[in-house]
């Protein structure tokens, strides 16, 4: 049984092919990173898997199912979490607002307890808190628990999305760019994070990434784009020295 | 068939006045992105002014007519500096508000000033027609049509084929960058107002002979042209005028042909049935957001 | 300053988070309830409206405040409720109570049809209807936004005016039902009596409620997202389709409940009374009291109802007090016999309401963009924080213009 895998995905915008043929596949538990130079249609590819864009061509499949047709927000029940590369928080709630609302997938209260908020909606929300806690206590976040988001640090509502997306409880989690805007403390922090999620939590990583430092260390596999193509996949290591994305991407 | 031909030109005629007032929407709209909810009110006001200036005062049409709109201008910057500039930014529903307390304000206080009286104005079109076989077109509804194409022709070209124009549609577009690229955001964004506000005043003092001058006129005439503004997708010249004609045609057909009270519901339910099926107009455009 | 020392998830899932606000909304109850022994029967009757509006004003805050839809039809929705009471009432069904009731339709393609009605009263079916209606609207509505939303709110009020003013074998047309007062369990409420102030009130406390443990579950949580971010709602796994139709729906079936009571205060209804200036009414409620909290709505419907008696005191006492003044500065009796005339003049002028009305709002928008309730918690932060309070603490960010075109 394959955990994902992306069969043949393609994506017009009218005459501009943002994503051509691009087919891999990734294994329960890596770290599987994406790079490629701008405008190589990475993020694209995230928007097809959480389903904003829908494919002009091929499938995507999640445990075997094929998910390539499902409306976007059955996305996240299944286990899919992302990030986005231009942070979209709830600007005007508070960090704790943000969280919970992470938790969306995993409630199951009526409308109609709720409007009397009957003692099973209250453990609800307990038990959500509770969760949203261990995040919190993961990511270092309690300082900021209470604090509207849109007067938060880059660094911190980059943390905050992050979060946010551990919330849902995810099995893959798709992260846009993770270190991107963040200096070299955030980054290894980021780095760090990135780590345990995968080691201690067991969640699949599925990565967009510039930085190459960030790539090598906490990458088990990484696939080059460019045009929208796939050039290699393969180690870190070998798509380093890999001629086509060196000439491609990263330079000499 | 000639009573259809009939209905159409008054039905274009009626549409072309809806075209100037949802003009002057999409005007202020393409410039600052706020939606004007007192642009039939300042049409109303250009037409009490012209009153004034025509009747009252006895300039004579067109010197009466020059003046009203020129004073109108004076009014759209008059208002874009003491409630439009210090909420520029604001959601865009706390603006609308802003805009439809301003109508009420001026509504009142034009009814106060004038009377609520039905006005009259005499114009070199009111009386004459011109008679192709068994058809009799009225001058003034003709000076209507002919009026609205020129204005809406001249405006279009401002917009798109000149710096001004090109300046004011950048800072709809974002505000802070324009300022960075040294557009004088503040003259733009007043002198919009004013253009806004005279063209609203031609639509005033044009139909005047139509419908009399009267202060809850620019109410019902404006809540119509809303219908019209956003048919035309609310971001187009063209498409503003192109609204203004189809509601106008419709809602003079429905009058002349359907049982009573359609008229009114008419332009509306086409408005809704437009929406649902193209949520951003005929001509309109939403851009998809990258994430 | 009050410190609140949080130990438990409770305090932060409760309603109150210390024993003060116990106290303070207690008493407000408290003299709530016993004001209509103080208070003459014309302010009973004028905090019945405010109780009216605030209720209209909570699910405004739902829709507009909460969601982000902004709504200038919901006149049209107090409508629906007010004339689901009157015609009911017509057919001998009560405020509350249980049973079945026979009413003969002439529905527009399907003649003339009898059909039997089940119902709990007609109050319920205000409500319920209101809510199915408010749902359907919220169909058509999912893929609008901003102005469009604004405008195709218009056209729906607008054409449910004309149905109203048309539908004569339901609605009897523009000459209008008149609504007797209320029977509930055998049990009847004149209007003008001080049971009925109680009911408004009862009614009121429990939508603030149910309101309130709406926005602290999952379903206000998900409105709050579709306000702020659509993309990221659904990435959440929000159905943001759902959740903008419940909205309408839950919206729409509280003004219909207040339609229903508003038929009973005013006795007599008729299509010219829900018009655009109501709709606008109710949007000032929300903006006047600020788009933050419940207790908005409730401040922004007490003012919105003191401008009636405003206007009265301005046409009658004010210009009397003017010239009485203007006669003690020195101006002579003629002098201030014209001052009084002027004054009475524009007293009486017909247009003063909305000119009234469009100073208000453009005045607020401009100076008080939070509102009165923000205005209070501005207030509440002083005496909080005295003598340490900074003068800057509210001082407003230059806004500029970004375009909502893209989203």
């Amino acid at each position: 049984m394959s955990f994902f895998k992306v069969e043949g995905i393609s994506l017009q915008f009218g005459g501009l092919t943002a994503v051509d043929n691009v087919s891999f596949e990734i294994k329960r538990g890596e770290i599987f990173t994406i790079i490629g130079p701008n405008g190589a249609g990475k993020t694209s590819i995230f928007n097809l898997i959480s389903r904003l864009y829908d494919p002009s061509q091929g499938h995507v499949y999640f445990a075997d199912r094929d998910i390539t047709a499902l409306p976007a927000h059955s996305i996240a029940k299944m286990g899919i979490a992302r990030t986005f590369q231009n942070i979209e928080l709830f600007e005007n709630a508070t960090l704790l607002a943000n969280l919970l609302v992470g938790r969306h997938c995993h409630s199951a209260t009526r409308l109609w307890q709720e409007l009397m908020f009957l003692p099973g909606v209250r453990a609800a929300e307990r038990a959500h808190r509770a969760k949203v806690e261990e995040v919190i206590d993961l990511l270092d976040l309690e300082a900021y628990r209470d604090k509207i988001i849109a007067g938060l640090p880059y660094g911190v509502r980059k943390v905050a999305e992050l979060a946010r997306a551990l919330c849902s409880e995810p099995k893959l989690i798709l992260l846009d760019e993770p270190s991107s805007g963040l200096n070299v403390e955030e980054t290894d922090d980021m780095s760090f994070w990135i780590r345990d999620i995968n080691h201690e939590l067991g969640i699949t990583v599925l990565m967009v990434e510039h930085d190459m430092s960030l790539v090598n260390r906490v990458s088990d596999r990484v696939l080059a784009l460019n045009y929208g193509r796939v050039v290699a996949t393969g180690t870190p290591a070998e798509i380093q020295s890999h001629p086509e994305v060196v000439a491609a991407y990263l330079g000499a | 068939m000639l009573d259809f031909i009939q209905q159409l030109v008054s039905g274009i005629a009626l549409g072309c006045v809806y075209g100037l007032i949802a003009l002057g929407f999409v005007l202020i709209y393409k410039a600052t992105e706020v939606v004007n909810f007192a642009q039939g009110d300042l049409m109303m006001l250009g037409g009490f002014f012209a009153y004034t200036f025509i009747s009252q005062l006895q300039f004579g049409y067109w010197s009466g007519f020059a003046l009203a709109v020129l004073t109108m201008g004076l009014v759209g910057m008059l208002i874009e500096r003491l409630l439009v500039r210090p909420i520029l930014g604001y959601p865009q529903f706390a603006v609308v508000m802003a805009t439809i307390g301003l109508g009420y304000f001026l509504r009142s206080a034009a009814g106060m000033i004038w009377g609520t009286d039905d006005l009259k104005i005499d114009t070199p079109f009111a009386a004459g027609v011109i008679r192709i076989g068994n058809l009799v077109l009225a001058h003034d509804k003709l000076s209507v049509i002919v009026a609205t194409v020129l204005l809406c022709a001249v405006l279009y070209l401002f917009f798109n084929r000149t710096r001004l124009g090109t300046a004011m549609r950048a800072t709809s577009e974002n505000m802070l960058a324009a300022y960075y690229m040294g557009i004088p955001v503040k003259r733009v964004v007043s002198l919009i107002w004013a253009i806004s506000a005279m063209v609203a005043a031609c639509a005033g003092v044009l139909l005047a002979p139509i419908t009399f001058i009267h202060s809850n006129v620019g109410l019902a005439l404006g809540l119509k042209a809303f219908p019209a503004a956003v048919l035309g997708g609310f971001g187009s010249i063209p498409g503003a005028l192109a609204g203004g004609v189809i509601i106008g045609v419709i809602e003079t057909m429905a009058g002349f042909y359907l049982a009573a009270g359609w008229k009114d519901v008419a332009p509306y339910i086409v408005l809704l049935g437009v929406l649902l099926l193209r949520p951003q107009g005929l001509i309109g455009m939403v851009a998809r957001k990258k994430v | 300053m009050q410190f609140i020392f949080k130990t438990n998830y409770d305090q932060d899932i409760n309603l109150v988070q210390h024993r003060g606000q116990v106290w303070s909304y207690g008493l407000l109850l408290a003299l709530l309830g016993v004001a209509p022994l103080l208070l003459g029967t014309y302010l009973q009757s004028q905090l019945v409206f405010v109780f009216i509006y605030a209720i209209v004003g909570v699910s405004l805050m739902i829709l507009t405040g909460f969601t982000g839809q902004g709504s200038l039809g919901h006149a049209a929705f107090l409508a629906i409720g007010a004339y689901t009471t009157a015609y009911l009432q017509s057919k001998g069904v009560p405020f509350a109570g249980a049973g079945l009731v026979q009413l003969d339709l002439n529905l527009p393609w399907l003649g003339a049809s009898k059909l039997w009605l089940p119902h709990l009263g007609y109050f319920v079916w205000a409500g319920v209807l209101t809510g199915i209606i408010g749902a359907i609207v919220g169909f058509p509505a999912l893929r609008l936004h901003g102005i469009y939303l604004l405008i195709a709110t218009i056209s729906f009020a607008f054409i449910v005016e004309e149905i109203l003013a048309r539908w004569e074998s339901v609605t009897n047309g523009n000459e209008g039902l008149r609504v007797r007062s209320l029977q509930a369990w055998g049990i009847e409420i004149p209007t003008n009596h001080v049971s009925f102030y109680y009911l408004c009130l009862a009614v009121l406390a429990v939508t603030i409620l149910a309101t309130l443990n709406l926005m602290r579950s999952p379903t206000g949580r998900a409105f709050i997202a579709i306000r702020d971010s659509e993309t990221a709602a659904k990435s959440m796994g929000i159905d943001i389709a759902a959740y903008k139709v419940k909205s309408f729906a839950i919206s729409a079936a509280i003004t219909g409940l207040a339609g229903s009571l508003y038929a009973h205060k005013l006795s007599f209804i008729s299509p010219e009374m829900f018009t655009l200036l109501l709709s606008i009414e109710f949007v000032m409620v929300i903006i006047i009291g600020g788009a933050i909290g419940l207790h908005g709505a409730v401040l922004g419907a007490a003012f919105i109802v003191m401008v009636d008696p405003l206007l009265t005191w301005v046409k009658d006492d004010v210009p009397q007090l003017v010239a009485g003044l203007a006669s003690m500065l020195g101006a002579g009796a003629r002098q201030a016999q014209a001052l009084e005339q002027a004054l009475g003049n524009i007293g009486s002028a017909a247009g003063l309401k909305g000119a009234i009305y469009g100073v208000i709002i453009m005045l607020f928008i401009l100076f008080e963009p939070m509102g009165l309730y923000g205005r209070w918690l501005k207030i509440k932060l002083f005496f909080q924080l005295f003598p340490l309070y900074k003068r800057a603490s509210f001082k407003r960010q230059k806004t500029y213009v970004k375009t909502e075109r893209n989203r």
